[in-house]
């Protein structure tokens, strides 16, 4: 099993290292880039960027499933008729939608420590306990995303008329049923800009996470610009890097709406 | 024919129905128990590490952070909405050159982070150091303070921009039409007509990037402003005692809802008109 698994990775680090947009063998510093700063390997800072670039888009999209699954749950106990139920998940998003990503993050990474290190303390470990940062930043930034989500898809929800409830009780659905067939294929169409502007925010969000020491974009090149002095240089990378990442959403985002609308009509 | 000589004696109303005990409400109860028990939890947290010294020494400097976060946030949303006005105005020109600086410069500043534009300033503008001695501005631009302010309000005034492009564009063509037709001229018909219609859709924008840009002021602590972030960091570093964090929670919770709720009030005020 163990064996299986390493080699799947090592399947996987090659087929990465294949199609790696920067520093592959077909890459842009590779390219372009040899003999200046950017470059590849050990005399440049191509790979060590082409690093970070990975971590942020793996920890956004990693982050964007958590988000919508939580967010998609809280969204349904908003509109129930249970009044405990709705007192609940607003306290959840009035805090999270109040407080600054940056504050959250921080009491995710230090708070989870503090508990990590009172549970093995009752276990009978004594030691240092260290929470990863691309899981708190994963949680933190999950949280986050799922109050906001929460938002979008109630009001979305509110947009489907009862009438198609109403059908999928009259085609003798079971509840589940008609969520599946009959209202989420709408809710997607209706809340699918909404949900773009949050994965836009989140993926800008990501870059908090290098100030709890997450090796992303923003933190490799702020120390590629701390060594080489170097820092307007390698910000303004930074900022490129980002804006292609929202460039690359906006394009998958707007192919997506075009392909949840595909049975409407033309005009 | 018979008929009732006297009234039926009152009875007592029926018992209440007991409601039946669904999932949802099971779930309710528990989240609810949930929330109880952090908070229950946190209370018991805080009294358990309080320290009156501790209190004597960082709750000023909290407060001054306070003080800080909000003249920042106050003075780059101001700035910001006087440079948002001639980059919204290039955003609807039809000149195509304006356009497309208008609209680069919204894209930059819409699609990178906040973070990375204030390093961007903060640590990148040393680079051009001898250029802005010349000029003069160095004094300025090596001051973290006037980094973030000069950061933030080139971003809020990108938002704004949007906003107020957007609100302008969602008046109907039948309101510049209509003013047409009543023979005011352009400006009057902008000013008198369009302006105020565009206002109340832009209410709820501004408030929600007022609310954006208190919160994403927080990372000005990581380029050593002591704003409220940045003294709570400052605190926590001095004692590792994690309610400096709960704190400087509770006190950005409270600055957001305050203005949450003054915004809500401001805007069923201002559409009162509106209601029918």
């Amino acid at each position: 099993m163990q064996a299986a698994f390493a080699a799947l990775s090592s399947i996987v680090s090659w087929f990465a290292s294949i199609v790696d947009p920067m520093c592959g063998p077909i890459g842009v510093f590779r390219l372009f880039a040899q003999g200046t700063l950017l470059a590849c390997g050990d005399t440049g800072w191509g790979d060590e960027i082409a690093y970070g670039f990975m971590i942020t888009t793996s920890l956004a999209i990693c982050t964007l499933p958590i988000g919508l699954f939580l967010g998609f749950f809280i969204a349904l106990a908003k509109q129930s008729e249970e009044k405990s139920l709705r007192l609940a998940t607003n306290i959840y998003t009035t805090i999270f939608r109040g407080l600054p990503e940056l504050l959250t993050l921080f009491i995710v990474y230090y708070g989870l420590q503090i508990v990590a290190q009172r549970v093995m303390l009752a276990v009978g470990y004594e030691g240092p306990v260290e929470i990863n940062a691309f899981i708190a930043g994963m949680i933190a930034l999950g949280v986050v995303f799922s109050a906001y989500c929460s938002e979008v898809l109630l009001s979305a929800f509110k947009a489907i008329p009862r009438g198609q409830y109403e059908a999928g009780d009259a085609l003798g659905f079971h509840r589940g049923k008609t969520m599946r067939l009959i209202v989420l294929p709408q809710l997607v169409r209706i809340a699918l800009p909404g949900l773009g502007n949050l994965w836009m925010a989140l993926l800008k969000d990501t870059a908090l996470v290098s100030v709890i020491g997450l090796p992303d974009i923003l933190r490799q090149t702020g120390i590629a610009a701390r060594v080489t002095k170097n820092a307007f240089e390698f910000f303004s990378i930074a900022c490129l890097l980002f804006l292609i990442l929202a460039m690359l959403s906006s394009m998958v985002f707007s192919a997506l709406e075009r392909w949840t609308k595909r049975a409407e009509v033309t005009r | 024919m018979s008929h009732a000589e006297t009234m039926l004696p009152a009875l007592p109303p029926p018992p209440e129905a007991l409601k039946r005990y669904t999932f949802s409400r099971l779930l309710g109860r528990a989240l609810l128990g949930v929330w109880l028990a952090a908070s229950v939890g946190i209370f018991l947290f805080v009294v358990d590490s309080w320290s009156p010294e501790k209190f004597a020494k960082y709750g000023p400097s909290f407060l001054s952070g306070l003080r800080v976060t909000l003249t920042l946030v106050a003075i780059s949303i101001v700035l910001g909405g006087i440079l948002s006005l001639p980059i919204a105005y290039g955003r609807m020109t039809k000149n195509k050159v304006l356009s497309w600086i208008a609209y680069g410069y919204v894209y930059f500043f819409r699609g990178t982070p906040l973070i990375t534009q204030l390093f961007l300033v903060y640590y990148g503008l040393g680079s051009f150091r001898p250029y802005l001695e010349a000029v003069g501005l160095w004094s300025l631009f090596k001051d973290a303070w006037f980094c973030a302010l000069f950061t933030f309000t080139l971003n809020t005034a990108a938002y704004q921009a949007e906003i107020l492009r957007g609100a302008i564009e969602s008046v109907p063509r039948g309101q510049h039409e209509g003013a047409a037709a009543l023979g005011l001229p352009k400006s009057v018909a902008f000013f008198k007509i369009i302006l105020p219609q565009a206002m109340i859709v832009a209410l709820r924008p501004y408030g929600n990037e007022i609310i954006l840009m208190i919160k994403g002021s927080a990372i000005v602590a990581i380029v050593t402003v002591f704003d409220l972030m940045g003294e709570t960091r400052r605190a926590f570093s001095r004692t590792y005692d994690f309610q400096m964090y709960l704190w400087a929670a509770v006190l950005y919770l409270i600055m957001v809802e305050m203005l949450r709720n003054l915004w809500a009030w401001i805007e069923t005020r201002l559409t009162r008109h509106l209601k029918r």
